[in-house]
């Protein structure tokens, strides 16, 4: 069974089709590239898995489950986890409580109020920074960090949720050549915990690690395959005069 | 990679200067003294701010904790006030062990019905959609009860016989005083416990980005209607004890005057901290009493001006003035992090 099935996905604003009939199949502990000219759509595809889109037609189902209008809380609890286009840390709080708040968040209201997981957590919470290059910084305020750590930290966070599926939109915008290849570095171990879907524009990045690749086009599916397959697709090499 | 040490090298969380306890410590102590040397006339004035300082503590953990701008706080309080000012007119139930927690559960029910109706929707409801929402509340309120012969009209309720707790009459003065202080100081320690907890932390994400909460897998809305609910609850109470202080409840209790001063007070003292609402109600209402004698006709444009600079020229209130942003906003893993650092120590000392 696959973990992730989108089948005719379509959404519209107003007159202007974002989406238009998009199937997308992913499998467990897959990397699945998603990529495509800006415009493509694929944000909205992004974001309608998540829940921060209801489509307008078509079914997203997750572990065999419907999903397609379920909230963004549902998804997250069921496994999907989402960090965004653009970098939403939570600013004010801590390094180190951003990362709380994300592994607290299956808790109950109850063990919440008590502070039952707290003390529990703290190996966790190190652990995590500690993996993303941040323990140095646990006790800064998240505003303060640069934009490459910020996106790293916003990564960690949607790792501490154990997500089955994790949705990175380009997790490597505005990064430094240097941060680009730490994150790759970051991302590669994740096979084992996580399936991955991610929209990235750096084409070099994408392929290192991604065992298939989507292709979007004015919100539609171009092509889709191993990243060989893509390579010498005809299609995407017409469509796009690009070399991936 | 940039990489500025920080909780290794032992600075920021665990030496952090701290104000607000201090502040704490020393409020608590002139509170627990003031009727040993104050008049009876100024106890019994300080007695009514104490219970209003309960009022503002509710709006501080809707606005400062919750993101909730709320102005109907007081219509929880007065609809508190008017069901113990009943108890006590139609069954002469004045036990200080049932007319409270009736208060508390009248403020927790009616926010609970009113929270439900605007907080939980498909999509989150907007902040202004909730303050007019809580602001029509208190209006219909105190309209309904200025009309309803059977609350008293716009005469209220009056001569309520004095809270009672097994032989002993709490009446204007020390003995309500002490009690106003008590509820006040537990109030002030549960919440002080709540927005501390990891529901606190939580709830400081709903407030810094309630859109993007919901994808870690908080449900904010409910987590959002706890809140209004609690804060309703200590409305309550407080309604409670001033329908049994003053003797009496009218219709201005439940209405959008006493909301708007609430709100008021808050933002003088400086929402978001616990400590910040007490100083803003204790701050006005001192004030309020030193100049009315003096210029009893423009105190009140003195003081409008005085609320308006301080919201003008020190967004966060007084207590803004003293204490830090960090501080304000707290650590919730401070605890962890404390431990990590003694787990530490041993090396430091070596180095």
């Amino acid at each position: 069974m696959a973990l992730l099935e989108v089948r005719g996905l379509t959404k519209a604003f107003g007159s202007l089709v974002a989406l238009g009939g998009v199937d997308l199949t992913i499998g467990e502990n897959e990397f699945h590239g998603l990529i495509g000219p800006n415009g493509s759509g694929k944000s909205t595809l992004m974001r309608c898995v998540a829940g921060a889109e209801l489509p307008s037609a078509g079914i997203v189902r997750f572990v065999g489950r419907d999903i397609t209008a379920a909230a963004p809380a549902k998804r997250a609890r069921a496994g999907l986890a989402l960090k965004f286009q653009i970098t939403s840390v939570f600013p004010a709080l801590t390094v180190y409580d951003n990362v709380l708040l994300a592994l607290q968040a299956g808790s109950s209201t109850t063990s919440l109020l008590l502070s039952r997981t707290r003390e529990a957590l703290r190996e966790r919470v190190m652990h995590l920074l500690e993996r993303f290059h941040l323990a140095q910084r646990c006790a800064d305020r998240a505003a303060v960090l640069s934009h490459g750590q910020q996106q790293w930290l916003e990564i960690a966070m949607a790792l501490a949720c154990t997500p089955r599926l994790l949705l990175l939109d380009e997790p490597t915008a505005g990064m430094s050549l240097e941060e680009r290849r730490i994150t790759g570095e970051l991302l590669t171990p994740m096979k084992n915990e996580c399936s991955l879907l991610i929209v990235e524009h750096d084409l070099d990045f994408i392929r290192n690690f991604c065992d298939f690749l989507t292709v979007l086009d004015q919100g539609e599916v171009i092509d889709s395959g191993t990243v060989s397959q893509i390579q010498n697709s005809r299609e995407v090499r017409e469509v796009y005069h690009i070399c991936v | 990679m940039v990489a500025a040490p920080s909780i290794g090298a032992r600075s920021p969380c665990g030496y952090q200067r701290r104000v607000i306890p201090l502040l704490e410590i020393a409020l608590f102590v002139t509170f627990a003294a003031a009727p040993i040397v104050l008049q009876d006339y100024i106890t019994v004035f300080v007695t009514r701010a104490l219970i209003i300082a309960l009022l503002a503590l509710s709006f501080d953990l809707v606005w400062g904790y919750s993101g909730i701008m709320s102005f109907g706080q007081a219509l929880f309080f007065g609809a508190a006030g008017y069901g113990v000012a009943l108890l006590a007119r139609d069954l002469q139930i004045t036990s200080a062990f049932i007319v409270l927690p009736a208060a508390l559960v009248i403020g927790l029910i009616s926010s609970l019905a009113i929270g439900a109706f605007l907080l939980l929707g498909r999509q989150p409801p907007t902040t202004i959609f909730v303050a007019l929402g809580t602001l029509a509340g208190s209006y219909v309120a105190e309209r309904l009860a200025r009309d309803w012969y059977y609350l008293g009209g716009e005469n209220g309720i009056p001569s309520i016989p004095p809270m009672t707790a097994g032989g002993y009459e709490f009446v204007e003065g020390q003995g309500y005083y002490y009690l106003a202080f008590t509820v006040l100081s537990i109030v002030y320690f549960v919440c002080r416990f709540v927005v501390r907890s990891q529901f606190g932390l939580a709830l400081a994400g709903v407030r810094e980005q309630e859109a993007r909460i919901a994808f870690l897998g908080y449900e904010a809305q409910h987590m959002k209607l706890v809140m209004f609910s609690f804060a309703g609850a200590i409305a309550g109470l407080a309604g409670g004890l001033y329908a049994f202080h003053e003797g009496f409840v009218w219709p201005n209790m439940l209405g959008t005057v006493l909301s708007t001063q609430i709100v008021l007070y808050a933002l003088l003292g400086g929402v978001g901290t616990l400590i910040g609402p007490v100083i803003g109600v204790m701050a006005v209402e001192i004030a309020g009493f030193s100049l009315a004698d003096s210029w009893p006709k423009s105190w009140p444009i003195v003081l409008g001006l005085l609320l308006l600079l301080t919201v003008l020229f020190s967004p966060t209130g007084l207590i803004g003035m003293v204490a830090s942003e960090r501080e304000r906003l707290g650590d919730f893993g401070r605890p962890a992090l404390r431990a990590r650092h003694a787990d530490a120590e041993p090396d430091d000392g070596a180095t």
